[in-house]
């Protein structure tokens, strides 16, 4: 019996997983179905990038959430039309900035290599004079460029290019930050990475919410092309009309419903495409040097593995396919909002599905995935019901009541933490265990 | 019955046995020392009277009490001390603290114990308010020693006190542990430097691959022509 | 010569007085993580939730001490309810511990899972916090605001500049003070705090001297408590309580520790006031300070701020790179790898 189980595992979980899905779409609406379904599918390529870190590497990255945001600042920069006028304005200013930075570096670096004696006051006083220099150009152009239109742009816009190409600059963004920080923090102790990452997240929301004439800040970018048609455009169509018809229901719900199948296809091809390769890779020689390092790092290390080297490379892919999900939500959201970041949805829940689902198996991460989210949307409406229950006997304007049900918005981080806790506790393999031996 | 005897033990640490029937006893004021070629189970045979080892067979005894199953904890409460070969002071401590950690389970007062420690280690109480990492190897293992002899037990347990420190210290270390079991202390260790230690065994245990080959007073084995050319280098 | 008077006082009022009072509060809960990581050995994520759990008791406490008319004076209520605050986070750091940690200590698991651990444990304390408090800001400092008013002090030196003392800035320093003379006293002198040290440093020989390895634990848990609850009441008088913006403070706290040399309680104390001066300073606007000193044509036109204020989580990683980039095992030599 449980051979039967183990043999079908894969199998039975994932169809009690659509099942679920199922009776969303049934017993409530298809449209909350697919909401469902596709930010599943997001928070799928996301763990899949966590568990590219963690399950093959032991990496633990507390800054899914900033590299996340850096795949929509991706879509944003390749997909909104440019804002000639702001280039105009402050266009010849920011490129000397940019010059600045990486002559800066440039010094620094060659500096470094000729005072070996002097290296940490020198670079000190180099990269010092070389940020006030470069503030110098910086600011008046983000005062001019922000001041270009500011009410609906104030910022560089982007290259105007589709907006699926912003899916792979995302990943781009994600590693080039992913790149710098594993530099430094990987090699050292497992819990600086985590430290390191979290700072990390921690500026790059600083950065995307400070600096409008990057994308406007907590002004918010709105209005971002979408790879699927527009739901006021399909409802004049006839076939969503006799579709409508059809499933007796409106033109707005099932042009609704077509949109968001168009966004899954998509999200599903994508999740397709980084799941093979990631099969492919775990099962290359690379993943069983890969396990090996994790496993017995000193070991590996001991056979000549360049482990820090190793980890770098890990680090940078896992951290790009997350950037990918980024750029996902972004698109699927339609706009950017610097402000939506937060730790607790975009990097500790990201965990929770990685580590239900089972760390070093990716389709235990994608499983976790879809399960979590699943759980983290339901948990609301269900810790309200509950508290509803609970404190049935009390009188409506009872201030305990009130103030419980009040609290009861609060029960998904609660949830989460406990799932975590318990998974960790009891099932630390998760629900698709790692295969070993192979 | 000797003082502290491990009778006929055999196990290990997984599901191979290292040891097999191997016995080692010392009394109270000898020194017994156990010496082997590498890998023989030397530490293992001291592990194991110490408890750091389960036991498939045999037993220990301390003073005709079988203390087989208890944990080593508990083995220092009933006297018996123990000095690591390596890790064996708390480095960021200093030397007194050192001292005063070796008497943690004591509740009475303890200062003259301490004096005691000094008076065999002077050099201790030179640099009493030292960090005990910042030390020379041979000063450190008298620290270690001394942190042992902080409880006042009636076994002290070394395992290869020397390992690492020059031969001027070995012979001091080798005094300080003849001084030691002068006090009536009974002393078991495991040796590296076979040919100095049997020097100053009363008794000496020979193992090879976890049982004793040769069992005699450290003389007599320094005497027998067949332990010097195998296990003495001639 | 009243210019660089008036600099200073400018400087004292701006920079100085509130790095002071902000790297006591960093200090305070660097020196919690640091004792974690001394004896548990693991950078605990929880820390800085569990400061807004001991926090948000404190502050429950307080409104009911209002509820019933008790106020402290001059001095703010919350300080009478931090005895109770505090024991209420000891409470819950010690059934977390037997609920959680302890299972992986038997099991002498990797660091990594207890760090994982502990990032579901600060879910938890977060979602405790926020059913009870709600995740809005809450001031609850009350009594005399100001030690020193800035009118006072300019009629008492009849300098242009003003200097402010709040009484939550003086209260923390204090208080800081005070515990960490404390803390060091029961490391050094009793015989509990060595044996935590013991225990920090050498595992088995501790062990072996018979130390109660429970018991070390316990007593680090109520220590890291105690400490973190003081920090946040601190925090929070001073500035204001907001579950979120503790969640943050883990950045500072766990910079501070790591610039110290992470499990060394002096470099916790040294690194909070790293950061915090480091902060403040490059955070401040210096025109007017550089106004003062200059000659009136010198004066700069800009704020001559280096970074803004939103920034300022910015500082703490900078330093944290550098550290880890120089020097990883920070000022005092602490453990790494």
């Amino acid at each position: 019996m449980s051979g039967f189980f183990d043999k079908w595992r894969i199998p039975l979980l994932y169809t009690a997983m659509a099942l679920l899905l199922l009776a969303v779409g049934f017993g409530q609406s298809w449209t909350v179905m697919l909401a469902i379904l596709n930010l599943g599918l997001i928070s799928a390529v996301m763990a899949l990038g966590v568990n590219i870190q963690w399950g093959y590497a032991g990496l633990f990255n507390v800054g899914i959430m900033g590299f996340a945001a850096l795949g929509g600042l991706g879509v944003v920069l390749t997909a909104m039309p440019p804002v000639p006028a702001a280039w105009s304005a402050g266009g010849i200013n920011l490129g000397l900035a940019a010059l600045v930075i990486v002559g800066t570096i440039a010094l620094a670096l060659f500096v470094r290599e000729r005072l070996p004696g002097l290296r940490g006051p020198a670079t000190l006083i180099i990269v010092f004079a070389g940020y006030v220099v470069m503030r110098f150009f910086l600011d008046p152009a983000s005062e001019a460029i922000e001041a270009v239109n500011s009410a609906s742009e104030g910022y560089l816009g982007g290259l105007g290019l589709p907006v699926l190409i912003g899916w792979p600059v995302g990943g781009l963004f994600a590693a080039g930050a992913a790149y710098i920080v594993g530099k430094i923090a990987l090699g050292l102790r497992s819990d600086y990475l985590a430290i390191a990452t979290l700072g990390i997240s921690e500026i790059i929301i600083a950065v995307i919410k400070n600096e409008d004439w990057l994308s406007r800040g907590v002004k918010n970018v709105t209005g971002l092309p979408r790879p699927v048609p527009y739901e006021r455009d399909l409802q004049a169509e006839q076939w969503i009309i006799d579709l409508a018809a059809r499933f007796e229901t409106d033109v707005q719900t099932s042009s609704a419903i077509v949109v968001r199948l168009e966004y899954a296809l998509l999200f599903a091809a994508v999740l397709g495409i980084l799941m093979w390769l990631s099969q492919r890779a775990l099962h290359s020689p690379w993943g069983r040097m890969m396990r090996a390092i994790r496993d017995n790092r000193d070991a590996a290390e001991a056979m000549g593995k360049d482990v820090t080297r190793r980890h770098l490379q890990v680090f940078v892919m896992g951290s790009a396919v997350v950037g990918i999900g980024g750029a996902m939500l972004t698109t699927l959201d339609g706009q950017f909002t610097p402000s939506s970041y937060n730790p607790l949805r975009y990097t500790f829940l990201i965990w929770v599905m990685v580590i239900a689902g089972g760390s070093g198996n990716n389709w235990g991460s994608i499983l976790g995935a879809f399960l979590i989210w699943y759980v983290w949307v339901m948990a609301e409406p269900l810790g309200s019901g509950l508290m509803n229950l609970l404190t049935a006997g009390m009188d409506a304007d009872n201030g305990l009541r009130t103030h419980l049900l009040d609290g009861a918005a609060h029960m998904r981080p609660f949830l989460m933490g406990l799932i975590l806790l318990l998974v960790l506790r009891f099932a630390p393999r998760g629900l698709i265990p790692e295969r070993s031996g192979r | 019955m000797s003082f502290l005897a491990g009778t006929n033990m055999t196990g290990g640490y997984g599901a191979a046995d290292i040891l097999h029937d191997c016995t080692i006893a010392v009394d109270k004021g000898e020194i017994a020392v156990i010496v082997g070629p590498n890998g023989a189970g030397k530490s293992t045979a001291m592990k194991a009277v110490f408890g750091m080892l389960k036991l498939r067979q045999g037993s220990v005894t301390l003073d005709g009490r079988d203390i087989t199953n208890l944990t080593p904890q508990d083995r220092v409460q009933s006297g018996m001390g123990f000095v690591p070969q390596t890790n064996n002071v708390f480095v960021n401590m200093s030397v007194e603290e050192n001292l005063e950690m070796g008497a943690y389970i004591r509740d009475d007062d303890f200062s003259g114990t301490m004096d005691r420690v000094f008076d065999l280690f002077p050099i201790l109480k030179e640099k009493r308010s030292q960090p005990a990492g910042q030390l020379s190897g041979g000063q450190r293992q008298q620290v270690a020693v001394g942190r042992a002899l902080m409880t006042q037990p009636k076994v002290l347990m070394l395992d290869e006190p020397t390992a690492g420190v020059s031969p001027i210290v070995m012979d001091e270390l080798f005094d300080n542990i003849l001084e030691i079991a002068a006090l009536g202390i009974a002393i078991l260790m495991v040796e590296q430097n076979a040919r100095q230690a049997l020097n100053i065994a009363d008794k000496g245990y020979v193992l090879v691959q976890g049982a004793n080959r040769y069992t005699d007073t450290g003389e007599a084995l320094m005497a027998n022509p067949e332990v010097r050319k195998t296990f003495l280098g001639g | 010569m009243t210019d660089i008077l008036n600099a200073l006082v400018l400087l004292s009022n701006f920079v100085l007085i509130p790095a002071l009072s902000y790297g006591s509060q960093l200090a305070l809960g660097a020196l919690g993580v640091t004792l974690i990581y001394a004896v548990l050995r693991f950078s605990n994520f929880a820390h800085g939730d569990m400061m807004a759990l001991g926090t948000m008791a404190t502050i429950m406490i307080t409104w009911g001490l209002h509820a019933m008319g008790v106020s402290f004076g001059p001095l703010p209520t919350a300080l009478l309810a931090l005895p109770f605050g505090i024991l209420i986070a000891m409470a819950v750091a010690l059934v977390t511990d037997r609920a959680v940690y302890r299972f992986y200590r038997k099991q002498r698991s990797a660091p990594v899972v207890f760090v994982m651990a502990s990032v579901g444990v600060m879910f938890m304390y977060n979602a405790i916090t926020r059913i009870f408090i709600g995740t809005g800001d809450q001031r609850f400092a009350d009594g005399e605001r100001f030690v020193l008013k800035v009118n006072e002090f300019k009629e008492l030196t009849g300098l242009d500049q003003g200097l402010a003392i709040r009484t939550s800035q003086l209260i923390t320093v204090v208080v800081m003070v005070a515990v960490v003379a404390f803390v060091f006293w029961f490391l050094q002198k009793t015989r509990t705090g060595k044996a935590m040290r013991a225990y920090s440093d050498n595992e088995d020989l501790a062990l072996l001297s018979g130390i109660n390895p429970d018991r070390v634990v316990r007593i680090t848990w109520i220590l890291a408590a105690a400490l973190a609850t003081i920090a946040g009441v601190l925090y929070g008088l001073d500035k204001s309580f907001r579950p979120f913006v503790y969640f943050q403070l883990l950045l500072p706290i766990f910079a501070s520790a790591i610039v110290g040399g992470i499990g060394q309680p002096l470099g916790a104390i040294a690194g909070g006031f790293i950061v915090a001066f480091s902060e403040v300073m490059v955070t401040y606007a210096w025109k007017g300070f550089i106004t003062l000193i200059v000659p009136a044509d010198m004066a700069p036109e800009g704020l001559v701020q280096l970074l803004g204020t939103d920034y300022k989580f910015a500082v703490s990683f900078i330093i944290l790179v550098v550290v880890l980039l120089v020097r990883p095992t920070g000022i005092f030599k602490g453990r790494v790898i």
